[in-house]
């Protein structure tokens, strides 16, 4: 598996606040990465960075071997990386068709596909999406991401404040991702679905990388320091 | 498919009875009405423009008249050249006036277009007050120019003496050049309609909402908004053309704040975002005019009155007043 995206220590500042202090994460190709750590450790700043939503000072990042510093967020999207933010960020005022198509760009995904993997969304088409429930809202997120035909999908927090069922309906569309070797680097609290699925973890720690490795590796002593269970 | 709703209704109804008025004005033999009816039509056109950008873009441009006046002083220029017998200019190659209005129209519709996508790339880095001020500032500097350039007549303006011709009709004819504008006017609404409901649609609207999720998503909201500013100053500048012809004139007027002020209000008073809600603000902005004008100069107290009433308890314009709410409210 070749290395897609590639991040090393990277630092970011809010203004002067330093969010992040050397942050290492590597995906592979077809891989799904946990980026695990307790509430305001930096899991979304690392996502902002690597979108270019919020810009590192220090460190590298690149995917597909181009460096993502100096590219604008619109661009590096354009490179193949869809992001589902956190809190379920649609476009409220626009169908879930517009939604969908204000998205698209030409590849595997296309809104058969999508619908295929959401049934509830085609039922919605004609509906504002600030007008869905929670679950529906998500996803639309992640069929709005995936209509951008991305090579690494990152999911920020998706089940985040959903219902058990919807939820399961959010793991179920990610396996099936997973089996039809999408690269997808997820941040969720819900250990007990996410180790399952992930090839590789990464937990931060106050802005910074303190352990890398897969799933079967993450002993109980790890999860109690650093992911609070 | 276009569904039969309460709006699409109305809009029908909107369209039949203005494309019914000169008729009826024809029969009764009052020719005046058919020009009022053309003068709807065509600052209508210029607000169909500005609703692309203000409606679906939230682009609250003011100033659209200088695309506008760039559209009448295409069609102004080229003609009196063409009547003149003199060239516009010779260097590097001549270059001659015409009174054909479909070259005209192709001149405004690109001269409006160059000068929105120059004016874009300076405001549209801008937002809120800013973009209003930027682009009221650019339209008053071509106002200006144009009040000091006294070989198209400065202030005095610049007359066509016949009205420009267009293939196999008497545009003398009123009836048939008011034709000529409510079909350039409907074509434009298709035109309009079919970019709402395209994936550039969704993204204008989109990148009104939230510039960082459009991006977060592979596009640029600024490219978004200057193509729709574009798109947008074309039309009013085949409504400029369109104008120039109806009263074989040109002035600076056009260029005026006051011009931008007018097209917003049509925009306002019909709806902001609605197809058609341009077309209901023009005729009752004309009606207006020709109701109140007649008994008073400060005809603009009462039209005053009613754009306060619409702002205030009918955000979504008459149209939104009648049909209902939608998302632009």
């Amino acid at each position: 598996m070749s290395d897609l995206l590639k991040i090393s220590g990277i630092e970011t500042f809010y203004g002067h606040s330093q969010a992040l202090f050397g942050v290492d994460l590597q995906v592979n190709e077809g891989e799904v990465v946990a980026l695990m750590g307790r509430n305001g450790m930096g899991k979304t700043t690392t996502i902002a960075s690597i979108c270019g939503l919020e810009k590192y000072s220090a460190g590298s990042a690149s995917f597909k071997g181009i460096d993502l510093g100096p590219l604008p967020s619109h661009k590096i999207a354009r490179l193949g990386i869809g992001l589902v933010p956190e809190g379920r960020r649609c476009f409220p005022n626009l169908t879930v068709y517009e939604n969908l198509i204000a998205a698209a760009r030409p590849g595997d995904w296309t809104l058969d596909r999508v619908n295929a993997l959401f049934p509830r969304l085609q039922e919605r088409y004609d509906q504002y999406a600030n007008t869905l429930s929670g679950g529906e809202q998500q996803m639309l997120a992640v069929g709005r991401a995936l209509m951008t035909n991305p090579t690494l999908l990152i999911l920020d927090e998706a089940t985040e404040g959903l219902a058990p069922v919807i939820r399961q309906e959010i793991w179920q569309a990610v396996r099936d991702l997973k089996a039809a070797g999408q690269s997808i680097l997820i941040v969720d609290k819900t250990l007990s679905e996410l180790l399952p699925i992930a090839d590789r973890c990464v937990i931060l720690e106050k802005g910074t990388t303190v352990w890398t490795g897969s799933p079967d590796q993450l002993t109980r002593d790890l999860e109690n320091r650093y992911l609070g269970v | 498919m276009v569904k039969l709703t309460k709006e699409n209704s109305l809009n029908a109804l909107v369209a039949m009875t203005l494309l019914v008025v000169p008729f009826i004005a024809l029969a009764i033999d009052e020719p005046f009405y058919i020009t009022l009816a053309t003068r709807v039509a065509i600052f209508a056109l210029a607000g169909v423009g500005l609703n692309l950008a203000l409606g679906l873009g939230g682009l609250v441009s003011f100033g659209h008249a200088a695309f506008f006046g760039l559209g009448g002083y295409a069609a102004g220029i080229l003609a009196s050249h063409a009547l003149n017998y003199e060239p516009i200019f010779t260097v590097p190659f001549e270059v001659n006036g015409t009174t054909e209005m479909l070259i005209i129209w192709l001149v405004a519709i690109l001269v409006s277009g160059l000068a929105a996508l120059f004016i874009g790339l300076f405001s549209l880095r801008t937002t809120g007050v800013y973009f209003i001020m930027i682009t009221l500032a650019f339209a008053q500097m071509i106002y200006y120019f144009a009040i000091s350039w006294p070989a198209y007549g400065g202030e005095d303006g610049l007359s066509i003496y016949v009205r420009n011709k267009f293939p196999g009709v008497n545009t003398l004819d009123p009836l048939s050049f008011f034709l000529i504008a409510f079909c350039v006017l409907m074509l434009a609404v298709l035109l309009v309609f079919v970019l709402k409901n395209s994936r550039f649609g969704a993204a204008l609207q989109a990148a009104r909402q939230n510039d960082e999720r459009l991006s977060a998503v592979g596009i640029h909201p600024f490219n978004i908004r200057l193509t729709a500013f574009v798109v947008s100053a074309m039309i009013t500048g085949l409504a400029g053309a369109l104008y120039a012809d109806l009263n074989r004139f040109v002035s600076p007027n056009m260029f005026s704040w006051h011009t931008s002020g007018e097209i917003m209000i049509f925009v306002i008073l019909g709806g902001v975002g609605r197809m058609f809600g341009p077309i209901v603000g023009a005729a009752l902005f004309i009606l207006f005019e020709f109701v109140f004008g007649g008994l008073t100069e400060h005809w603009m107290l009462f039209l005053g009155l009613v754009l306060l009433v619409v702002v205030l308890f009918a955000r979504g314009g008459l149209i939104g007043f009648i049909t209902g709410k939608v998302r632009h409210e």
